[in-house]
C-alpha cells in the first residue's frame, strides 16, 4: 500500500517543544511537478517542519494533508503511517547512510526496507544515477563529501517517491557536485515530484525554486512564488519584523 | 484550589498531631514491645507507597496511548510519592525488623520487592530529571513496563528465598489491628490525595505557564 | 512485510558487524575482564566459593549487555540512520524485532566464549547439562535483551543515555538475573532438579514473552516524537 497524492497542504502547522516553538501556525502548499524552498536563517523551525512532513514528529496543533490522507494532532501518522512513509523520500541533515557497507549494499538495504520490487537492481540504476558505478563496492566511509552526498540523495530516491524533502542538501558541496544536484532536482520536477527543499544558500536556490517560502524564529514571513533575486527579497523580508 | 483543600490539609495536619497520642493508646503488644508501635506508620505508608505506584502506571500506560498531557502530569506526581512513601516504608521496615527478626536487614519477599518498585520509581524522576526533551515518552515507558514487572519480581525473590533457607522467622502479625491503625491509614491516605493534588496543580500551573509564553511571542 | 523487515535489519546489523568486529570484540573483552576481575575478589587459595559461578556468569552477561546495547545504537545515531529507519515503509515494531535479533547473535556469540572461561576459572561443571543451559541461557538473553533493545532505542535521543541506560535496564530485569542465576546454579547441583529448573525456564519464557509483546506494542508510540 502506498499513499498517492498530486498536492502536500500544510494548514495553520504549530509544533511546541515545551516553552519553545519550533514551528507557529504555518500555511504553503506544494504542487506536483515543482520544487519549494524552505529559506530562513538557523533556528527558523525548517528542520522541525522537514521531521514533521516526514511523520517523524507529531503536530501540536494545526494539519498537513497529503491529498486526501490528514495528519493532525489527534490523528497521529499511526495508521496510515506506513503507506504515507512510502510515498515520502527524505534526504536528512546527517547521511542516513551506514558508513561500513558498501554504497551498493547500503542501497539495497534501503530499497529492500522501502519494499522496491528489485533491490539490487534499483540499487545499480541509483548507482549509475549518481556517476558511482566504478565505486559501488567500496564502503561508503571511504566517500569523499560530495560522493556520499551523491548516495545519500540516491538512497532517499531509491523509492521513487512522490514527495521528497530535502533538509540543507548543499552544504559542503563543490561547484560540480551542486551542479549535479540541481540538476537532478530539475529532473524531479520534470518527473511531477513535488520537492521541498530547506537551505540557506540562497545563491544555488535563486532560479530553482517555483516558490519560496521564507520563515524566521517558526513563523512565516511571506511565501513568493516565482521568486526572483532571492538575496534581496531574503534581505528585505528578514528585516521586516514579524508580526 | 478546590475548597475542600485547606479544610483538608488542616484536618491532615490535626490528624498527625493527634496520632501519637491515638498510638500510645493502642494495646501494648508484648513480645514485641514499644517497636511495635511503628507499625502503625509502616504499613499505612506501605499500602499508600503501592497506590501511588499502580496510579503512576496506570496513567503512564494511558498517556502513552493517548497523548494526554494531564496524564503524564498524574504519572510525573504519583511517581514523587512514590518514592517519598517508598522512603518512609523501607526506613521504617528495617526499624521493625532488628527488633522482630534480628537484623536490620532480610532478604524478605515483600521487602526485596518494594526494594525494587522504588529503583523503578526512582529511575523514573531521574529520567525526567536528565533525560532531555522527550523524557516524558520514555519515562512512561519506564512506568509501564515497571508496573509489567511487579509479578516477576515478586515470584522470583520469592523462590529465591525459599532455595536459600535462612534462620529467620516469618513474623506473625498481630491480628488485633484495631483502631489506632485504621486512623494512621486514614491520615496517610488523605495526604496522599493532598501530596497528589497538590503535586498535579503544580504541573498544571507549569503547563499553563508555558502556554502564556508561548501566547507572549504570538 | 513485517518478516522481511525484521530479516533485512538483522542481515544488514550482522554485516556491518562482521565487516568491523568493533562491538563483537570490545563486548568480548569487556566480560572477560568483568569475570576476571570477579575471579580476583573471589577465589581464594585456589577456590572460588561454591555457586559464585552462575552468578559471576550472569553479571558479565548484564554489564557486557549493557555495553554492546549502547554500541549499537551509537552506530544508529551517527550518521542519524535510526531516522532513516524510521522513516522506512516497514511497520515500525519490525525494526524493533531486527535490532533485538541482531542483539541476541552477539549475546549468544559472546556467552559462548563467557561460558566455558567461567567454568574453567570458577571450577565450576557449568557444561555438565548442555541442553538445559542452553535453555536458560536463551530465554534469559532474550529478556536482558527485549527490554535493553527498547530502553536503548528510546535513549537515542538524549544526551545522557550511557548513564541512563542501565539506571533503567537493571531494575527491570532483576527478575532475569535471579531467575537466571538460580536455575544456572541448578545445574552445579550433584542430583538435578528438574521441577525447579522447569519452574525458573517457566518464569524466564514468561517474561520473554510479555515483555517481548509489550515492547513490540509500545515500539510505535515511544518513538514518535
Amino acid at each position: 500500500m502506498r499513499a498517492d497524492f498530486d498536492e502536500l497542504g500544510v494548514e495553520e502547522l504549530s509544533r511546541h517543544f515545551g516553552r519553545r516553538r519550533a514551528v507557529s501556525r504555518i500555511t504553503f502548499n506544494v504542487a506536483a511537478g515543482s520544487i519549494v524552498g524552505l529559506l530562513g536563517p538557523n533556528g527558523a523551525g525548517k528542520s522541525t517542519m522537514i521531521g514533521l512532513l516526514a511523520t517523524l514528529i507529531r503536530p501540536t496543533s494545526g494539519l498537513i494533508r497529503y491529498g486526501r490522507l490528514v495528519v493532525d494532532a489527534g490523528h497521529a501518522a499511526g495508521q496510515h503511517g506506513a503507506a504515507l512513509r512510502a510515498a515520502i523520500g527524505v534526504l536528512g541533515h546527517d547521511l542516513f547512510l551506514y558508513p561500513e557497507l558498501s554504497a551498493l549494499e547500503n542501497l539495497t538495504f534501503f530499497a529492500g526496507l522501502h519494499g522496491v520490487a528489485h533491490p539490487h537492481r534499483a540499487a545499480l540504476e541509483a548507482l549509475e544515477h549518481a556517476g558511482l558505478d566504478a565505486r559501488a563496492h567500496d564502503p561508503v566511509g571511504s566517500f569523499s563529501r560530495g560522493m556520499r552526498q551523491r548516495v545519500a540523495l540516491e538512497r532517499a530516491l531509491i523509492h521513487r517517491p512522490r514527495l521528497v524533502l530535502l533538509d540543507e542538501p548543499f552544504t559542503g558541496l563543490d561547484d560540480a557536485s551542486t551542479g549535479r544536484l540541481v540538476s537532478r532536482l530539475e529532473g524531479l520536477r520534470e518527473a511531477g515530484t513535488a520537492v521541498l527543499l530547506a537551505t540557506h544558500d540562497l545563491d544555488v536556490a535563486d532560479g530553482l525554486l517555483d516558490a519560496a517560502v521564507f520563515l524566521k524564529d517558526g513563523r512565516l514571513v511571506d511565501t513568493v512564488v516565482q521568486p526572483s533575486a532571492l538575496r534581496a527579497t531574503y534581505r528585505q523580508l528578514m528585516a521586516r519584523p514579524v508580526s | 484550589m478546590p475548597k475542600w483543600f485547606l479544610p483538608a490539609a488542616a484536618l491532615c495536619g490535626v490528624m498527625f498531631v493527634a496520632s501519637p497520642v491515638v498510638i500510645a493508646g493502642a494495646p501494648y503488644e508484648s513480645t514485641m514491645g514499644l517497636v511495635q508501635k511503628i507499625f502503625y506508620f509502616h504499613m499505612p505508608a506501605a499500602v499508600m507507597f503501592l497506590v501511588s505506584a499502580v496510579i503512576c502506571g496506570v496513567a503512564s500506560a494511558r498517556f502513552l496511548f493517548r497523548g494526554d498531557p494531564a496524564q503524564d502530569r498524574l504519572g510525573w506526581a504519583a511517581a514523587e510519592l512514590t518514592v517519598l512513601f517508598g522512603i518512609i516504608a523501607l526506613v521504617t521496615g528495617p526499624l521493625w525488623a532488628r527488633k522482630a527478626w534480628g537484623v536490620w536487614w532480610q532478604w524478605d519477599v515483600r521487602l526485596t520487592s518494594s526494594l525494587m518498585g522504588w529503583m523503578v520509581a526512582v529511575a523514573y524522576l531521574l529520567v525526567r530529571k536528565y533525560g532531555g526533551p522527550g523524557s516524558e515518552k520514555l519515562a512512561a515507558g519506564l512506568a509501564l513496563f515497571g508496573m509489567a514487572n511487579v509479578p516477576f519480581v515478586y515470584i522470583s525473590v520469592n523462590y529465591w528465598r525459599t532455595i536459600h533457607p535462612t534462620t529467620s522467622v516469618v513474623p506473625t502479625l498481630p491480628t488485633s489491628m484495631g483502631g489506632p491503625l485504621w486512623f494512621c491509614f486514614a491520615t496517610f491516605l488523605l495526604l496522599l490525595v493532598l501530596l497528589l493534588r497538590l503535586r498535579v496543580r503544580l504541573g498544571e500551573a507549569h503547563a499553563r505557564l508555558d502556554a502564556l509564553h508561548l501566547a507572549l511571542d504570538e | 512485510m513485517f518478516l522481511r523487515g525484521v530479516w533485512l535489519v538483522v542481515r544488514k546489523d550482522l554485516t556491518v558487524e562482521v565487516r568491523s568486529r568493533e562491538i563483537a570484540y570490545t563486548t568480548l573483552f569487556f566480560a572477560v575482564s568483568c569475570v576476571l576481575i570477579f575471579a580476583f575478589a573471589l577465589v581464594r587459595e585456589g577456590r572460588a566459593p561454591d555457586e559464585a559461578a552462575p552468578a559471576v556468569l550472569w553479571v558479565a552477561i548484564a554489564f557486557a549487555g549493557t555495553l554492546a546495547l549502547g554500541r549499537t545504537f551509537e552506530r544508529e545515531r551517527q550518521a542519524e540512520t535510526l531516522r532513516a529507519l524510521l522513516l522506512a515503509p516497514v511497520d515500525r515494531p519490525a525494526i524493533y524485532a531486527g535490532k533485538l535479533l541482531g542483539m541476541m547473535a552477539l549475546l549468544l556469540a559472546a556467552e559462548f566464549v563467557l561460558v566455558p572461561l567461567v567454568a574453567l576459572l570458577f571450577q565450576a561443571p557449568l557444561l555438565g547439562h548442555p541442553f538445559w543451559l542452553t535453555g536458560i541461557l536463551a530465554t534469559g538473553t532474550l529478556g536482558f535483551a527485549a527490554v535493553g533493545t527498547l530502553f536503548a532505542a528510546m535513549l537515542v535521543r538524549a544526551r545522557t543515555r550511557d548513564v541512563l541506560l542501565p539506571v533503567l535496564l537493571y531494575p527491570i530485569t532483576v527478575p532475569v538475573i535471579i531467575a537466571g542465576v538460580r536455575g544456572t546454579a541448578l545445574l552445579l547441583e550433584p542430583e538435578l532438579d528438574v521441577a525447579l529448573l522447569r519452574f525458573w525456564l517457566a518464569l524466564l519464557v514468561t517474561f520473554d514473552v510479555v515483555f517481548v509483546t509489550l515492547a513490540l506494542w509500545t515500539f510505535e508510540p515511544l518513538m514518535t516524537d
